[in-house]
């Protein structure tokens, strides 16, 4: 760009020959549509900011929410979006690499750090995916509805079912068959529609069956939504706290209890909190699903030598500002839901 | 068809191996800072709790961060700090200008409605 200004003269200025700025057509545009992107994201981000404060139950708390690993459990607060991030930021910075040995004319460089880019977007897409398909399972005890109509979510380790014992048959099952397969799944949805009573199930097919689980461990309640005897925020812990969450379960009553999240309703807090949820990290992945896309094709581009005949790697560059706005919508994703 | 009359900025934008070697010296400095700026979030975050006394200020810090990672993203990834100073405010001015208005006013009006809803009933 420098050494170019002696060229100017009055007439080139004023024949239309000169970009605004400076910049050439499409680099412009591209940050014309940035702005308007950031503009969708930001109207996002300011709507669930006006959901969050105009609640009356208490919303979701990041570290509480978000706790868990793959393969390791609950207990590592935050670990796994802090991750995420760090796989976005490094895919961030592979992509600035890639238009840097662009601007060297270096296309060894280009390929390389272009095909660290995609990698880093894959690595990204299949986190989410895991982090999705956590969010809709839920955890294990799920959100239970007390006695007194507040609301908990429960925290501390699930003890295994080891088997349901039938007591009396039915359609399928004989008395004092055992049954040892899909236990949680078979429970948690017996719970939800109230088919559990005083330890015993009511399965499928009309039979009852005994259900012998392992004691629970360190179980907490967190109150989320007042009742008549419940404060927000109170805790429930030990004795006092299994007592309250297995009456619930034990009810026979249907919606006492919900486990993980979907559009109506979610185990977390408010469903307003899943839909948001759901539609600006969902959003975002399409994003970044996109940026992919287009960096693949661009790779193909570099691959062909395209540009290097061109004489120039805009269009690396280009999609560069594209993929490092996903990275930019993401620490604010990041910030916004997780942290605060 | 080759057009002559159109000045292309894009042939002029490469550089040296030298000038290279310092921006790649910026990259990694900038990525080292994003990278160190998660962790203290992170850690704040799992080890100050929503309901103690020091989480606005956890807050407000939280949200500062943001926007420093934010600005470093847009200054150096993006390289909006190297073109042409009017062309960055065109991008950023009317951006944050009309972002604050929009975070004021939603949310100023989200405690009222908040409110009447306690007040009167959803």
């Amino acid at each position: 760009m420098a050494g170019h200004s002696a060229q100017l003269d009055a007439k080139t200025l004023w024949g239309g020959k000169e970009s605004p700025f400076q910049t050439s057509y499409g680099k412009l545009m591209m940050w014309f549509f940035l702005v308007s992107d950031a503009l969708t994201f930001g109207g996002l981000l300011v709507a669930y900011g006006f959901s969050r404060h105009n609640t009356q139950e208490a919303w979701p708390i990041g570290e509480e929410t978000f706790n868990s690993l793959p393969f390791l459990g609950h207990g590592y607060p935050l670990v796994y979006v802090a991750l995420m991030t760090f796989i976005l930021i490094v895919s961030s910075v592979t992509m600035v690499l890639a238009v840097e040995a662009g601007h060297r004319m270096d296309r060894k460089g280009v390929t390389k750090w272009m095909i660290a880019t995609i990698i880093g977007g894959f690595f990204f897409l299949g986190s989410q995916a895991w982090e999705w398909s956590h969010f809709i399972h839920g955890s294990e005890f799920g959100k239970v509805e007390l006695a007194d109509g507040s609301q908990a979510i429960v925290k501390g380790h699930f003890g295994e079912i080891e088997n349901f014992t039938v007591v009396e048959a039915g359609k399928h099952h004989k008395k004092g068959e055992v049954i040892t397969e899909d236990l949680m799944h078979t429970f948690q949805h017996a719970a939800e529609k109230g088919h559990l009573h005083d330890g015993l199930i009511k399965l499928h097919d009309g039979s009852v069956a005994k259900i012998n689980k392992a004691k629970d461990e360190h179980m907490e309640l967190i109150v989320k939504k007042a009742g008549s005897k419940h404060e927000l925020n109170a805790k429930l812990e030990g004795a006092e706290a299994e007592k309250a969450y297995y009456e619930a379960i034990y009810s026979g009553v249907a919606n006492k209890v919900i486990y993980g999240a979907n559009l109506k309703q979610n185990e977390y807090g408010p469903q307003q909190y899943g839909q948001f949820f759901f539609f600006i990290t969902g959003f975002h992945g399409f994003h970044v699903f996109s940026g992919v896309m287009i960096n693949i094709l661009i790779l193909f581009g570099v691959l062909a030598g395209t540009y290097h005949k061109r004489g120039h790697y805009e269009m690396v560059e280009k999609t560069g500002l594209y993929w490092h706005f996903v990275d930019l919508v993401w620490v604010f994703v990041f910030t916004f839901f997780y942290l605060v | 068809m080759e057009r002559d009359d159109l000045i292309e900025y894009s042939l002029h934008a490469h550089h040296s191996e030298e000038k290279g070697k310092e921006i790649r010296k910026k990259i990694w400095f900038v990525t080292g800072l994003l990278t160190a700026i998660t962790v203290v979030e992170v850690l704040l975050g799992a080890f100050i709790k929503q309901s103690s006394g020091m989480w606005p200020v956890v807050k407000w810090s939280f949200i500062i961060m943001t926007l420093f990672k934010a600005g470093y993203i847009v200054m150096t990834f993006m390289h909006l700090g190297d073109e042409k100073k009017t062309f960055k405010y065109v991008i950023l001015v009317p951006y944050i200008l009309f972002m604050l208005y929009l975070i004021f006013i939603a949310l100023w009006e989200a405690l009222a409605v908040g409110e009447a809803w306690a007040t009167y009933g959803a």
